[in-house]
Protein backbone atom coordinates (compact mmCIF):
# COMPACT_ATOMS: atom_id res chain seq x y z
CA UNK A 1 0.00 0.00 0.00
CA UNK A 2 2.89 2.25 0.57
CA UNK A 3 4.48 2.03 -2.55
CA UNK A 4 1.51 3.75 -3.88
CA UNK A 5 0.94 6.02 -0.80
CA UNK A 6 3.77 8.06 -0.87
CA UNK A 7 2.69 9.10 -3.95
CA UNK A 8 3.59 12.69 -5.51
CA UNK A 9 0.72 14.79 -3.91
CA UNK A 10 2.02 13.91 -0.58
CA UNK A 11 5.87 14.04 -0.89
CA UNK A 12 5.33 17.46 -2.71
CA UNK A 13 3.36 19.02 0.13
CA UNK A 14 5.61 17.26 2.63
CA UNK A 15 9.43 18.40 0.59
CA UNK A 16 7.87 21.96 -0.89
CA UNK A 17 4.94 22.95 1.91
CA UNK A 18 3.05 26.52 0.68
CA UNK A 19 2.50 26.74 4.44
CA UNK A 20 5.10 25.66 6.35
CA UNK A 21 6.82 29.48 7.98
CA UNK A 22 6.13 31.56 10.74
CA UNK A 23 2.93 33.89 10.27
CA UNK A 24 3.74 37.27 11.76
CA UNK A 25 0.46 38.88 13.36
CA UNK A 26 -0.98 35.20 13.73
CA UNK A 27 -3.89 36.06 16.43
CA UNK A 28 -4.39 32.46 17.55
CA UNK A 29 -1.65 29.87 18.04
CA UNK A 30 -1.60 26.12 18.98
CA UNK A 31 1.20 23.95 19.29
CA UNK A 32 -0.12 20.10 18.25
CA UNK A 33 2.27 17.10 19.51
CA UNK A 34 1.66 12.88 18.90
CA UNK A 35 3.93 12.28 21.88
CA UNK A 36 4.36 8.21 20.96
CA UNK A 37 6.02 9.34 17.15
CA UNK A 38 7.16 12.59 18.15
CA UNK A 39 4.74 14.60 15.40
CA UNK A 40 5.18 18.18 16.69
CA UNK A 41 3.72 21.56 14.96
CA UNK A 42 2.48 24.47 15.91
CA UNK A 43 0.08 26.05 14.01
CA UNK A 44 -1.00 29.79 13.41
CA UNK A 45 -4.18 31.66 12.39
CA UNK A 46 -5.00 35.07 11.48
CA UNK A 47 -9.15 34.85 12.20
CA UNK A 48 -10.70 38.07 11.71
CA UNK A 49 -14.69 38.57 11.26
CA UNK A 50 -14.99 34.80 11.99
CA UNK A 51 -13.00 34.73 8.64
CA UNK A 52 -9.57 32.25 8.54
CA UNK A 53 -7.66 35.09 6.48
CA UNK A 54 -4.41 33.29 6.92
CA UNK A 55 -2.38 29.89 8.64
CA UNK A 56 0.97 28.66 8.57
CA UNK A 57 2.71 26.16 10.27
CA UNK A 58 6.17 25.03 12.03
CA UNK A 59 7.43 21.72 13.38
CA UNK A 60 8.64 18.45 12.71
CA UNK A 61 6.75 15.18 12.12
CA UNK A 62 6.75 12.43 9.24
CA UNK A 63 5.79 13.02 5.73
CA UNK A 64 1.57 12.38 6.40
CA UNK A 65 1.59 14.87 9.42
CA UNK A 66 3.37 17.78 7.67
CA UNK A 67 1.64 17.11 4.01
CA UNK A 68 -1.66 16.86 5.56
CA UNK A 69 -1.54 20.22 7.67
CA UNK A 70 -0.16 21.75 4.57
CA UNK A 71 -2.93 20.64 2.41
CA UNK A 72 -5.54 21.56 5.36
CA UNK A 73 -4.15 25.00 5.52
CA UNK A 74 -4.62 24.76 1.49
CA UNK A 75 -7.95 24.55 1.97
CA UNK A 76 -9.32 26.60 4.89
CA UNK A 77 -7.66 29.58 4.45
CA UNK A 78 -9.98 32.36 3.04
CA UNK A 79 -13.47 29.72 4.87
CA UNK A 80 -15.34 30.78 7.33
CA UNK A 81 -14.58 29.31 11.08
CA UNK A 82 -17.59 27.17 10.49
CA UNK A 83 -16.98 26.21 7.54
CA UNK A 84 -13.25 24.97 8.38
CA UNK A 85 -14.82 22.97 11.31
CA UNK A 86 -16.90 21.33 8.76
CA UNK A 87 -14.03 20.47 6.94
CA UNK A 88 -12.26 19.35 10.22
CA UNK A 89 -15.35 16.84 10.65
CA UNK A 90 -15.40 15.62 7.54
CA UNK A 91 -11.86 15.06 7.19
CA UNK A 92 -12.26 12.89 10.52
CA UNK A 93 -14.99 10.53 9.13
CA UNK A 94 -13.06 10.17 5.99
CA UNK A 95 -10.38 8.98 7.95
CA UNK A 96 -12.66 6.75 9.57
CA UNK A 97 -13.87 5.64 6.74
CA UNK A 98 -17.60 6.90 7.15
CA UNK A 99 -17.47 9.46 4.57
CA UNK A 100 -18.99 8.80 1.11
CA UNK A 101 -16.74 9.65 -2.52
CA UNK A 102 -18.77 12.73 -3.26
CA UNK A 103 -18.07 13.97 0.46
CA UNK A 104 -14.62 13.45 0.11
CA UNK A 105 -14.19 15.61 -2.89
CA UNK A 106 -14.83 18.73 -1.08
CA UNK A 107 -11.43 17.98 0.82
CA UNK A 108 -9.70 18.59 -2.57
CA UNK A 109 -6.07 17.23 -2.10
CA UNK A 110 -6.63 16.38 1.04
CA UNK A 111 -8.39 13.57 0.04
CA UNK A 112 -5.76 11.88 -0.84
CA UNK A 113 -5.37 11.00 2.36
CA UNK A 114 -8.32 8.28 2.49
CA UNK A 115 -5.65 5.50 2.13
CA UNK A 116 -4.61 6.28 5.80
CA UNK A 117 -8.08 4.78 7.05
CA UNK A 118 -6.39 1.68 6.27
CA UNK A 119 -3.35 2.46 8.04
CA UNK A 120 -4.40 2.64 11.85
CA UNK A 121 -0.97 3.69 13.32
CA UNK A 122 -0.78 6.66 10.93
CA UNK A 123 -4.34 7.60 11.70
CA UNK A 124 -3.33 10.64 14.12
CA UNK A 125 -0.21 11.73 11.76
CA UNK A 126 -2.53 12.87 9.98
CA UNK A 127 -5.22 14.24 12.12
CA UNK A 128 -3.00 16.55 14.18
CA UNK A 129 -2.70 19.47 12.06
CA UNK A 130 -6.84 19.18 11.76
CA UNK A 131 -7.00 18.27 15.39
CA UNK A 132 -4.71 21.38 16.18
CA UNK A 133 -6.72 23.58 14.16
CA UNK A 134 -10.49 22.58 15.39
CA UNK A 135 -9.25 22.91 18.81
CA UNK A 136 -8.37 26.09 18.41
CA UNK A 137 -11.50 27.20 16.52
CA UNK A 138 -13.86 26.01 19.15
CA UNK A 139 -11.28 27.06 22.18
CA UNK A 140 -12.11 30.61 20.69
CA UNK B 1 24.23 -23.66 12.87
CA UNK B 2 22.14 -24.66 9.92
CA UNK B 3 19.66 -21.64 9.46
CA UNK B 4 17.24 -23.70 7.37
CA UNK B 5 16.29 -25.72 9.97
CA UNK B 6 16.28 -23.24 12.56
CA UNK B 7 14.16 -21.35 10.94
CA UNK B 8 11.95 -24.44 10.27
CA UNK B 9 11.42 -24.38 14.24
CA UNK B 10 9.89 -21.36 13.89
CA UNK B 11 5.93 -21.51 12.78
CA UNK B 12 5.66 -17.90 12.50
CA UNK B 13 8.74 -17.71 10.30
CA UNK B 14 7.71 -20.60 7.90
CA UNK B 15 3.73 -19.30 7.95
CA UNK B 16 5.17 -15.64 6.51
CA UNK B 17 8.55 -16.79 4.69
CA UNK B 18 8.08 -13.21 2.89
CA UNK B 19 8.86 -11.01 5.14
CA UNK B 20 12.20 -10.06 7.11
CA UNK B 21 11.54 -10.07 10.92
CA UNK B 22 13.81 -7.14 12.42
CA UNK B 23 12.45 -5.61 15.89
CA UNK B 24 13.95 -8.94 18.14
CA UNK B 25 14.72 -5.82 20.36
CA UNK B 26 10.77 -5.54 20.78
CA UNK B 27 9.61 -9.36 21.08
CA UNK B 28 11.35 -12.35 19.66
CA UNK B 29 9.69 -15.24 17.37
CA UNK B 30 8.58 -18.31 19.26
CA UNK B 31 10.01 -22.08 18.56
CA UNK B 32 7.83 -24.57 18.12
CA UNK B 33 8.81 -26.06 21.67
CA UNK B 34 7.77 -23.30 23.44
CA UNK B 35 4.45 -23.14 21.65
CA UNK B 36 3.68 -26.45 22.54
CA UNK B 37 4.58 -26.42 26.44
CA UNK B 38 2.46 -24.14 26.68
CA UNK B 39 -0.09 -25.70 25.37
CA UNK B 40 0.72 -29.30 26.97
CA UNK B 41 0.08 -27.18 30.11
CA UNK B 42 -3.43 -26.82 30.01
CA UNK B 43 -4.08 -29.71 28.14
CA UNK B 44 -2.13 -31.95 30.79
CA UNK B 45 -1.27 -30.39 33.67
CA UNK B 46 -3.66 -27.56 33.96
CA UNK B 47 -4.88 -26.61 37.83
CA UNK B 48 -3.47 -24.33 40.30
CA UNK B 49 -0.72 -24.34 41.48
CA UNK B 50 0.36 -24.37 44.93
CA UNK B 51 -3.17 -24.59 45.87
CA UNK B 52 -4.83 -28.19 45.78
CA UNK B 53 -3.60 -31.18 47.85
CA UNK B 54 -4.78 -33.51 44.51
CA UNK B 55 -2.27 -35.47 41.92
CA UNK B 56 -2.98 -32.63 39.33
CA UNK B 57 -2.29 -30.12 41.24
CA UNK B 58 0.71 -30.96 42.57
CA UNK B 59 1.96 -31.76 39.23
CA UNK B 60 1.05 -28.37 37.98
CA UNK B 61 3.13 -26.67 41.16
CA UNK B 62 5.80 -29.48 40.15
CA UNK B 63 6.23 -27.91 36.64
CA UNK B 64 6.57 -24.37 37.70
CA UNK B 65 9.37 -24.95 40.22
CA UNK B 66 10.78 -26.97 37.62
CA UNK B 67 10.74 -23.69 35.40
CA UNK B 68 12.59 -21.68 38.15
CA UNK B 69 15.39 -23.85 38.90
CA UNK B 70 16.05 -23.64 35.36
CA UNK B 71 15.94 -19.94 35.68
CA UNK B 72 18.40 -20.09 38.47
CA UNK B 73 20.04 -22.54 36.85
CA UNK B 74 20.51 -20.31 33.63
CA UNK B 75 21.36 -17.53 35.08
CA UNK B 76 23.47 -18.96 37.73
CA UNK B 77 21.50 -17.88 41.18
CA UNK B 78 22.38 -19.70 44.28
CA UNK B 79 18.85 -20.43 45.72
CA UNK B 80 15.21 -20.70 43.75
CA UNK B 81 14.30 -18.29 46.59
CA UNK B 82 16.22 -15.92 44.52
CA UNK B 83 14.01 -16.24 41.33
CA UNK B 84 10.67 -14.78 41.61
CA UNK B 85 8.01 -14.71 38.51
CA UNK B 86 6.67 -11.55 37.15
CA UNK B 87 4.93 -10.83 34.03
CA UNK B 88 8.08 -8.45 32.49
CA UNK B 89 11.10 -6.64 33.29
CA UNK B 90 8.72 -3.92 33.70
CA UNK B 91 6.67 -5.26 36.78
CA UNK B 92 9.81 -6.59 38.13
CA UNK B 93 11.81 -3.35 38.34
CA UNK B 94 8.22 -1.83 39.50
CA UNK B 95 8.23 -4.31 41.95
CA UNK B 96 11.25 -3.17 43.31
CA UNK B 97 11.13 0.74 43.13
CA UNK B 98 7.71 0.31 45.24
CA UNK B 99 8.96 -2.67 47.22
CA UNK B 100 13.13 -1.74 47.72
CA UNK B 101 11.49 2.18 47.65
CA UNK B 102 9.71 1.47 50.68
CA UNK B 103 13.29 0.68 52.46
CA UNK B 104 14.70 4.33 51.28
CA UNK B 105 14.59 7.64 53.47
CA UNK B 106 14.28 11.40 52.62
CA UNK B 107 17.33 12.77 51.07
CA UNK B 108 17.99 9.23 50.10
CA UNK B 109 19.95 8.83 46.16
CA UNK B 110 18.83 6.96 43.44
CA UNK B 111 22.11 7.03 40.43
CA UNK B 112 20.12 6.21 37.04
CA UNK B 113 21.51 6.37 33.16
CA UNK B 114 20.44 8.54 30.79
CA UNK B 115 20.02 5.60 28.16
CA UNK B 116 17.51 3.68 30.55
CA UNK B 117 14.61 2.15 28.86
CA UNK B 118 11.45 4.54 30.86
CA UNK B 119 10.80 1.12 32.46
CA UNK B 120 14.18 1.47 34.42
CA UNK B 121 13.85 5.09 34.99
CA UNK B 122 9.74 5.97 35.57
CA UNK B 123 9.18 3.67 38.53
CA UNK B 124 12.47 5.35 40.71
CA UNK B 125 11.30 8.78 39.12
CA UNK B 126 8.12 8.51 40.90
CA UNK B 127 8.97 6.57 44.02
CA UNK B 128 11.10 9.42 44.40
CA UNK B 129 8.72 11.86 44.26
CA UNK B 130 6.41 9.91 46.81
CA UNK B 131 9.45 9.20 49.30
CA UNK B 132 11.14 12.73 48.68
CA UNK B 133 14.32 11.25 46.75
CA UNK B 134 16.55 12.20 44.54
CA UNK B 135 17.17 10.92 41.41
CA UNK B 136 20.88 11.86 40.12
CA UNK B 137 21.72 10.87 36.46
CA UNK B 138 24.49 9.28 34.82
CA UNK B 139 25.56 11.03 31.76
CA UNK B 140 26.67 8.81 28.92
CA UNK B 141 29.35 9.46 26.21
CA UNK B 142 28.52 10.01 22.61
CA UNK B 143 28.52 6.45 21.91
CA UNK B 144 25.91 5.96 24.53
CA UNK B 145 28.68 3.90 26.51
CA UNK B 146 28.93 4.82 30.18
CA UNK B 147 32.35 5.84 31.84
CA UNK B 148 33.38 4.56 35.29
CA UNK B 149 33.71 8.80 35.52
CA UNK B 150 30.05 9.42 35.34
CA UNK B 151 28.95 6.98 37.10
CA UNK B 152 31.49 8.03 39.98
CA UNK B 153 30.01 11.61 39.60
CA UNK B 154 26.41 10.46 40.13
CA UNK B 155 27.28 8.49 43.32
CA UNK B 156 27.60 10.17 46.79
CA UNK B 157 27.48 8.54 50.38
CA UNK B 158 23.21 9.09 50.22
CA UNK B 159 23.29 6.95 47.24
CA UNK B 160 21.28 3.49 47.92
CA UNK B 161 20.63 2.11 44.43
CA UNK B 162 22.35 2.09 41.50
CA UNK B 163 20.00 1.22 38.30
CA UNK B 164 21.70 0.61 34.98
CA UNK B 165 20.62 -1.43 31.92
CA UNK B 166 23.73 -4.13 30.50
CA UNK B 167 22.80 -3.86 27.01
CA UNK B 168 21.32 -0.65 25.77
CA UNK B 169 17.65 -1.35 24.02
CA UNK B 170 18.47 2.07 21.51
CA UNK B 171 21.90 1.63 21.07
CA UNK B 172 23.40 -1.65 21.55
CA UNK B 173 26.33 -1.16 23.96
CA UNK B 174 27.20 -3.03 26.50
CA UNK B 175 28.12 -1.88 30.01
CA UNK B 176 30.71 -3.18 32.34
CA UNK B 177 27.89 -4.23 34.83
CA UNK B 178 30.60 -6.41 36.78
CA UNK B 179 32.96 -3.37 37.47
CA UNK B 180 30.36 -1.22 38.06
CA UNK B 181 28.69 -3.18 40.43
CA UNK B 182 31.42 -3.25 42.59
CA UNK B 183 31.68 0.57 42.44
CA UNK B 184 28.09 0.49 43.41
CA UNK B 185 28.91 -1.42 46.19
CA UNK B 186 32.09 0.08 47.52
CA UNK B 187 29.26 3.45 47.86
CA UNK B 188 27.01 1.23 50.22
CA UNK B 189 24.68 1.02 47.08
CA UNK B 190 22.99 -1.59 46.28
CA UNK B 191 23.25 -2.76 42.34
CA UNK B 192 19.94 -3.12 39.76
CA UNK B 193 20.66 -4.41 36.14
CA UNK B 194 18.19 -4.33 33.86
CA UNK B 195 18.73 -7.49 31.76
CA UNK B 196 15.87 -7.37 28.85
CA UNK B 197 18.24 -7.26 26.10
CA UNK B 198 21.56 -9.00 27.67
CA UNK B 199 20.22 -12.35 29.02
CA UNK B 200 18.85 -13.24 25.54
CA UNK B 201 21.91 -12.55 23.91
CA UNK B 202 24.95 -13.32 26.22
CA UNK B 203 26.09 -15.25 28.70
CA UNK B 204 24.68 -13.58 31.72
CA UNK B 205 26.05 -14.99 35.27
CA UNK B 206 24.42 -12.99 38.50
CA UNK B 207 27.21 -14.50 40.66
CA UNK B 208 30.52 -13.71 38.39
CA UNK B 209 28.77 -9.97 38.12
CA UNK B 210 27.69 -9.66 41.86
CA UNK B 211 24.57 -7.41 41.16
CA UNK B 212 21.98 -7.35 43.61
CA UNK B 213 19.15 -7.76 41.53
CA UNK B 214 18.69 -8.39 37.73
CA UNK B 215 15.61 -7.89 35.57
CA UNK B 216 14.15 -9.25 32.54
CA UNK B 217 11.36 -11.03 30.21
CA UNK B 218 10.84 -14.06 28.65
CA UNK B 219 9.26 -13.22 25.51
CA UNK B 220 12.29 -11.09 24.34
CA UNK B 221 13.85 -14.55 24.23
CA UNK B 222 12.06 -17.04 22.75
CA UNK B 223 9.75 -17.24 25.68
CA UNK B 224 5.95 -16.66 26.02
CA UNK B 225 4.44 -12.83 27.32
CA UNK B 226 3.48 -12.37 30.54
CA UNK B 227 6.30 -14.17 32.19
CA UNK B 228 9.30 -12.55 33.47
CA UNK B 229 11.46 -12.62 36.01
CA UNK B 230 12.91 -10.58 38.84
CA UNK B 231 16.33 -11.95 40.58
CA UNK B 232 17.40 -10.73 43.98
CA UNK B 233 19.82 -11.65 46.74
CA UNK B 234 18.23 -13.64 49.08
CA UNK B 235 19.55 -10.74 51.99
CA UNK B 236 17.47 -8.17 50.06
CA UNK B 237 14.30 -9.69 49.08
CA UNK B 238 14.26 -11.24 52.82
CA UNK B 239 13.91 -7.25 54.08
CA UNK B 240 11.82 -6.04 51.41
CA UNK B 241 8.29 -5.84 52.22
CA UNK B 242 5.64 -7.46 49.82
CA UNK B 243 4.75 -5.90 46.46
CA UNK B 244 1.32 -7.18 46.01
CA UNK B 245 -1.09 -8.66 48.32
CA UNK B 246 -3.53 -11.50 48.35
CA UNK B 247 -3.51 -15.27 48.20
CA UNK B 248 -0.53 -17.46 48.55
CA UNK B 249 1.89 -14.59 49.43
CA UNK B 250 0.76 -15.29 52.97
CA UNK B 251 1.77 -17.36 55.88
CA UNK B 252 -1.16 -16.38 58.47
CA UNK B 253 -3.80 -13.93 58.37
CA UNK B 254 -6.23 -12.27 61.22
CA UNK B 255 -8.67 -9.54 61.38
CA UNK B 256 -5.41 -7.44 62.39
CA UNK B 257 -2.58 -8.26 60.45
CA UNK B 258 -0.50 -10.67 58.18
CA UNK B 259 2.48 -12.65 57.80
CA UNK B 260 4.08 -13.11 54.81
CA UNK B 261 4.92 -16.43 53.64
CA UNK B 262 8.39 -17.46 52.74
CA UNK B 263 10.69 -16.53 49.04
CA UNK B 264 10.34 -16.12 46.26
CA UNK B 265 6.43 -16.71 46.97
CA UNK B 266 6.20 -13.67 49.38
CA UNK B 267 6.40 -11.56 45.79
CA UNK B 268 4.15 -13.78 43.88
CA UNK B 269 0.80 -13.01 45.02
CA UNK B 270 -2.39 -14.52 43.11
CA UNK B 271 -2.75 -17.35 40.65
CA UNK B 272 0.72 -17.50 38.79
CA UNK B 273 1.54 -18.18 35.08
CA UNK B 274 2.14 -21.46 35.81
CA UNK B 275 1.95 -22.00 31.91
CA UNK B 276 3.78 -19.16 30.79
CA UNK B 277 6.81 -20.09 33.05
CA UNK B 278 6.71 -23.68 31.29
CA UNK B 279 6.86 -22.32 28.08
CA UNK B 280 9.60 -19.97 28.90
CA UNK B 281 11.60 -23.22 30.66
CA UNK B 282 11.23 -24.75 26.99
CA UNK B 283 12.93 -21.50 25.65
CA UNK B 284 16.06 -22.09 27.83
CA UNK B 285 16.44 -25.76 26.70
CA UNK B 286 16.12 -24.67 23.16
CA UNK B 287 18.78 -22.19 23.84
CA UNK B 288 21.00 -25.09 25.41
CA UNK B 289 19.79 -27.22 22.07
CA UNK B 290 21.06 -25.17 19.72
CA UNK B 291 24.03 -24.06 22.01
CA UNK B 292 24.22 -20.35 23.93
CA UNK B 293 27.70 -20.19 22.79
CA UNK B 294 26.79 -21.01 18.92
CA UNK B 295 23.78 -18.71 19.07
CA UNK B 296 25.94 -16.00 20.31
CA UNK B 297 28.43 -16.63 17.39
CA UNK B 298 25.68 -16.01 15.27
CA UNK B 299 24.09 -13.36 16.10
CA UNK B 300 27.63 -11.57 16.72
CA UNK B 301 28.54 -12.09 12.71
CA UNK B 302 24.71 -11.29 11.65
CA UNK B 303 25.61 -7.81 13.90
CA UNK B 304 29.09 -7.26 11.86
CA UNK B 305 27.63 -8.22 8.30
CA UNK B 306 24.84 -5.62 8.83
CA UNK B 307 26.55 -3.01 9.97
CA UNK B 308 29.23 -3.17 7.46
CA UNK B 309 26.36 -2.98 4.65
CA UNK B 310 24.55 -0.30 6.51
CA UNK B 311 27.39 2.21 7.26
CA UNK B 312 28.21 2.46 3.27
CA UNK B 313 24.82 3.69 2.73
CA UNK B 314 25.38 7.53 2.32
CA UNK B 315 22.28 8.60 3.46
CA UNK B 316 21.94 6.42 6.42
CA UNK B 317 23.16 7.32 10.12
CA UNK B 318 23.68 4.72 12.59
CA UNK B 319 23.69 6.12 15.71
CA UNK B 320 25.96 5.38 18.46
CA UNK B 321 28.97 2.78 18.67
CA UNK B 322 30.93 3.01 15.35
CA UNK B 323 32.26 -0.43 16.26
CA UNK B 324 30.35 -3.37 15.18
CA UNK B 325 30.78 -5.32 18.09
CA UNK B 326 29.21 -2.88 20.12
CA UNK B 327 25.83 -3.39 18.87
CA UNK B 328 24.81 -6.82 19.58
CA UNK B 329 22.31 -6.88 16.50
CA UNK B 330 20.64 -3.37 17.80
CA UNK B 331 21.10 -0.39 14.86
CA UNK B 332 19.08 2.47 15.55
CA UNK B 333 19.43 4.89 12.45
CA UNK B 334 18.13 7.55 10.47
CA UNK B 335 17.63 8.59 6.89
CA UNK B 336 18.87 12.12 5.68
CA UNK B 337 15.36 13.82 4.81
CA UNK B 338 12.85 10.77 5.93
CA UNK B 339 10.92 10.62 9.31
CA UNK B 340 11.71 7.52 11.15
CA UNK B 341 7.63 6.77 10.74
CA UNK B 342 7.97 6.85 7.03
CA UNK B 343 11.02 4.94 7.06
CA UNK B 344 9.26 1.83 9.12
CA UNK B 345 6.09 2.27 7.13
CA UNK B 346 8.17 1.97 3.51
CA UNK B 347 10.20 -0.95 4.51
CA UNK B 348 7.13 -2.60 5.90
CA UNK B 349 5.40 -2.33 2.60
CA UNK B 350 8.14 -4.09 1.60
CA UNK B 351 8.06 -7.06 4.23
CA UNK B 352 10.37 -5.68 6.51
CA UNK B 353 9.75 -4.97 10.11
CA UNK B 354 11.29 -2.25 11.80
CA UNK B 355 10.85 -0.28 14.64
CA UNK B 356 10.44 3.22 14.61
CA UNK B 357 9.56 6.30 17.30
CA UNK B 358 11.71 6.80 20.79
CA UNK B 359 11.86 3.25 21.67
CA UNK B 360 10.31 4.30 25.21
CA UNK B 361 14.39 5.79 25.95
CA UNK B 362 12.72 10.10 25.55
CA UNK B 363 15.51 10.93 28.36
CA UNK B 364 18.14 9.00 25.62
CA UNK B 365 16.49 10.81 22.83
CA UNK B 366 16.54 14.41 24.57
CA UNK B 367 20.03 13.52 25.00
CA UNK B 368 20.62 13.08 21.45
CA UNK B 369 18.57 15.85 20.28
CA UNK B 370 16.58 13.79 18.25
CA UNK B 371 12.69 12.94 18.43
CA UNK B 372 12.77 9.31 17.75
CA UNK B 373 14.76 7.06 15.10
CA UNK B 374 14.14 3.87 13.16
CA UNK B 375 15.89 0.76 14.48
CA UNK B 376 16.40 -2.79 14.00
CA UNK B 377 17.29 -5.61 15.73
CA UNK B 378 18.75 -9.22 15.00
CA UNK B 379 18.33 -12.70 16.30
CA UNK B 380 20.18 -15.51 15.40
CA UNK B 381 17.20 -16.84 13.05
CA UNK B 382 17.97 -13.97 11.11
CA UNK B 383 19.59 -14.47 7.52
CA UNK B 384 22.29 -12.61 5.30
CA UNK B 385 18.95 -12.13 2.77
CA UNK B 386 17.12 -10.45 5.10
CA UNK B 387 20.05 -8.05 5.59
CA UNK B 388 20.55 -7.42 2.38
CA UNK B 389 17.22 -7.21 1.32
CA UNK B 390 16.42 -4.46 4.25
CA UNK B 391 19.81 -2.64 3.14
CA UNK B 392 18.08 -2.25 -0.52
CA UNK B 393 14.78 -1.11 0.61
CA UNK B 394 16.78 1.68 3.05
CA UNK B 395 18.63 2.76 -0.16
CA UNK B 396 15.29 3.14 -2.23
CA UNK B 397 13.45 5.43 0.74
CA UNK B 398 14.81 8.98 -0.33
CA UNK B 399 14.06 8.42 -4.15
CA UNK B 400 10.65 7.10 -2.98
CA UNK B 401 9.86 9.99 -0.70
CA UNK B 402 10.23 12.12 -3.91
CA UNK B 403 14.36 13.17 -2.87
CA UNK B 404 15.45 13.19 -6.94
CA UNK B 405 18.65 11.03 -6.74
Amino acid sequence: MSNSFYREIINDHNLRPAHKHELDGANLTLRGVNPSCGDDITLKLLVEDDVVKDGAYTGDGCAISQASADMMLDLVIGKTKDEALDLYRLFDRMIKNEATEEEIEKLEEAGSLIDVSHMPARVKCAVLGWRTMSNMLEGE
Amino acid sequence: MDIKAVREDFPLLKEYGDIAYLDNAATTQKPYFVIEAEKNFYERENANPMRGLYELSQRATDIYEKARESVRDFINAKSTKEIVFTRNATESLNLLAYSYGELLEEGDEIAVTVVEHHSNLIPWQQIAKRKGLAIRWIECEDDGTISEEALKKAISDRTKIVAMTQISNVLGIENDIKKYARIAHEAGAIFVCDGAQSVPHIFVDVEELDVDFLVFSGHKMLGPMGIGVLYGKEKYLEKMPPFLFGGEMIEYVTREDSTWNELPHKFEAGTVNAAGATGLMAAIDYYKRLGFSNIIERENYLSRFAYNILKDIPEVNILGSRDADMHHGIFSFTVDGVHPHDIAEILSSDGICVRAGHHCAQVLMQHMKTMSTARASIAFYNTEEEIERFAESLSTLRRRMGYVK
